[in-house]
């Protein structure tokens, strides 16, 4: 071990945030730094870059940094790629790390991207597992929607890998862990910088796919309910549709309210205008791997199911014995949704306590 | 405005894909255009009905990727052109992103570059961010709605899909954008289209040709994997009423401790 431990060399972590808010994902990835680190003799040096931002640096310690390298601007006040970018390189440039590690999220890996072309070097992305031998990573990561796994290696140094959220879990908390701050500048002035970021939109929902331990998902099963009447100003046949599949969005919003999840969604769903793109789950929506994922009126699409085969527990409610779903649930019933979700609310209601 | 648009062929997304000899089948599905680069074209026709111009297709594959450039095409771009050199054979991410920079730069006065979210074979997502920092222009990614685009200002506005939200963003021109799905679904190919496009003749570049030559390649994939086989015990939940089902399942999914 000993001999292990004077390898030295770095690794950093990019922690991402958005408005100063760290995403759990970038405290799985400091976790999972940190144990590659732990057993190759090297440390982990985190990069929070922003404006305000100093208090990220507290968390960064306690999940496993041994370092902070703090850029605090008012040109980084906005995510950027093109600033952060920069400065990213430029710090590698400085500092030789053996890799930098990004969470896979919009952020992560446009900046593992870029940071990849400055730094003449290449990107692994989206791994779910990682190994470090001989001086090198081989990270494994799901290609073909999750079909086949590879095994991928990156010759050049620092390898740039983007971490899968929710692959590593989620690292313990030492409260008593402190490090150092070292306070970096820009490497771009304002003026040199292309872009301007002019406002934001949030969306609407409570919990974000992504990092959802619990998500509850409807499909076009949902609009199916004959018997809900329509206020009498719809008339058009779609409309109808689409306000039953509403209440039924409703319904399950319910649900997930009770189970702390999120509310996802088919692409038909979202395709006929039941629900916003923003939770669609698929191979063209979010990949997701929560713990439970409840899938309501759900066939089950090979697509669809390339967004959440590696939910944990698989749960699917539907009317129909054949749909495919059922083939990966744990769980399985067999009837109409419109009874068996409030049903199910107010079971977990009574269990939970809520 | 002169617009470059990325497609890609891929194996359709229904394929069963599996190992063979440690090489990747997906025994007889159709190849397709890449899903994610439909919204690329759509994006780019759009830009171009708006502000007049013309749309460039772009490939690099073999012969069989003409396929992807006749579908864009057939929507309505204007040319496509196939870039098919045995060098591009395990070529990265980063190699890629070169030789797309590369025919941007061939092409010449380039206003937009226009990319899919991700291909859905390798699934890496990072073609578009890559060229845009080799080609040194701004790169405007997951793009789900283009706010405002002024050919003479040559500045560009755009609203960018991110795990929070919208995040609305100004760039000068010429950029690199990628294409989300909030953009609108794509159109179908017409009648006419189809037939223009079977017509139509695709010239191939080889790197040579392009100026460029292959990158070395950075990340290598010595082994593929077939996932192991996940065993998952089926557990119908019956019951009297909806009431009993429920309650049963409550606690069925209350003891597997994912809550
Ligand atoms: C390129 C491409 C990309 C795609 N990407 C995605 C993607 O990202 N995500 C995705 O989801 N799909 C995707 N798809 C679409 C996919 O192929 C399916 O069309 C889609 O997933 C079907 O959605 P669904 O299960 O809601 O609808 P359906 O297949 O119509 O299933 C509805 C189900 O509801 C059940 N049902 C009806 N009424 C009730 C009731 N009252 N109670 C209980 N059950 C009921 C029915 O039995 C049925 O099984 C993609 C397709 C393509 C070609
Ligand atoms: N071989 C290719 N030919 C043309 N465009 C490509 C190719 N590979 C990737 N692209 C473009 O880059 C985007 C992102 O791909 P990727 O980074 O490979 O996930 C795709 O949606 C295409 O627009």
């Amino acid at each position: 071990m000993a001999t292990r431990h004077s390898m030295g060399g770095k690794i950093f972590v990019y922690v991402d945030h958005f408005k100063g808010k760290p995403l759990p994902a970038s405290w799985e990835v400091v976790g999972a730094a940190r144990k590659i680190a732990g057993e190759n003799g090297m440390s982990v040096s985190a990069l929070v870059l922003g404006q305000g931002v100093e208090r990220i640096a507290q968390p960064a310690f306690q999940y496993g940094a041994g370092e902070v390298l703090l850029a605090d601007d008012a040109s980084l006040a906005d995510y950027r790629p093109e600033p952060y970018a920069a400065l990213i390189s430029k710090l590698a440039k400085d500092s030789q790390p053996e890799a930098i590690f990004f969470p896979t999220s919009t952020r992560g890996r446009e900046l593992a991207a870029m940071a990849a072309i400055d730094l003449d070097t290449g990107v692994i992305p989206d791994v779910i597992e990682i190994e470090h031998e001989g001086g090198k990573f081989t990270a494994t990561r799901p290609i073909y929607a999750g079909k086949l796994l590879a095994k991928v290696t990156c010759s050049a140094k620092p390898a740039l890998l983007t971490l899968r959220v929710r692959a590593f879990g989620k690292p313990d908390k030492d409260i008593g862990r402190s490090g150092d701050i070292t306070k970096v500048s820009p490497a771009l002035n304002e003026d040199q910088i292309a872009t301007k970021v002019v406002d934001y939109a949030p969306t609407e929902g409570r919990v974000s796919l992504g990092d959802a331990a619990v998500i509850v998902s409807g499909g076009r099963g949902l609009s199916n309910n004959p018997s809900l009447q329509p206020p009498a100003d719809i008339t058009d046949e779609k409309q109808k549709e689409i306000w039953r599949a509403q209440q039924g969005f409703k319904m399950l919003g319910e649900l997930a309210e009770v189970l702390g999840a999120a509310v996802g969604a088919s692409r038909a769903a979202v395709d006929a205008g039941y629900i916003p793109y923003a939770h669609q789950v698929g191979q063209t929506g979010k990949v997701v791997s929560p713990d439970l994922y409840i899938a309501c009126g759900i066939s089950g699409a090979i697509q669809h199911l390339a967004g959440m085969r590696t939910a944990k527990v698989v749960v699917a409610i539907n009317k129909d014995s054949d749909a495919p779903i059922f083939k990966l649930a744990r769980f399985g019933v067999v009837g109409d949704l419109y009874e068996v979700i409030p049903a199910l609310t107010k079971a977990f209601k009574e269990r939970l306590h809520k | 405005m002169k617009i470059a648009v990325f497609v890609k062929q891929v194996p359709d997304s229904a394929a069963k894909v599996a190992l063979e000899n440690g090489v990747v089948s997906w025994g007889d599905a159709p190849l397709v255009i890449n899903p994610w680069d439909e919204y690329a074209v759509e994006a780019a026709l759009s830009l171009t009905e708006q502000h007049g111009g013309e749309v460039t297709a772009i490939s690099l594959g073999d012969e069989s990727a003409k396929e992807a450039l006749k579908h864009a095409l057939a929507m309505g771009c204007g040319h496509a052109i196939l870039i098919s050199d045995p060098a591009l054979k395990g070529i990265d991410s980063a190699g890629v992103a070169r030789v797309c920079a590369a025919a941007v730069q061939k092409l010449a006065d380039i206003d937009v570059a226009v990319f899919g979210k991700q291909a859905i074979d390798s699934d890496t997502g990072l073609t578009a961010a890559m060229a845009a920092r080799i080609l040194g222009w701004p790169a405007l990614t997951l793009v789900a709605s283009i706010a405002q685009l002024d050919p003479a200002a040559k500045t560009i506005r755009v609203q960018r899909g991110i795990e929070e939200g919208r995040q609305i963003v100004e760039g000068k021109l010429p950029a690199v954008i990628s294409i989300v799905k909030d953009f609108g679904e794509p159109r179908y190919p017409s009648f006419m289209g189809i037939r223009k496009a079977s017509k139509a003749e695709i010239p191939s570049l080889t790197l040579a040709e392009l100026g460029t030559q292959a990158p070395e390649a950075k990340i290598t994939w010595p082994e593929l994997i077939s996932p192991p086989k996940r065993k998952v015990t089926n557990e119908m939940i019956t019951g009297a009423s909806a009431d009993e089902i429920a309650a049963n399942l409550a606690d069925k999914i209350i003891a597997e401790g994912v809550l």
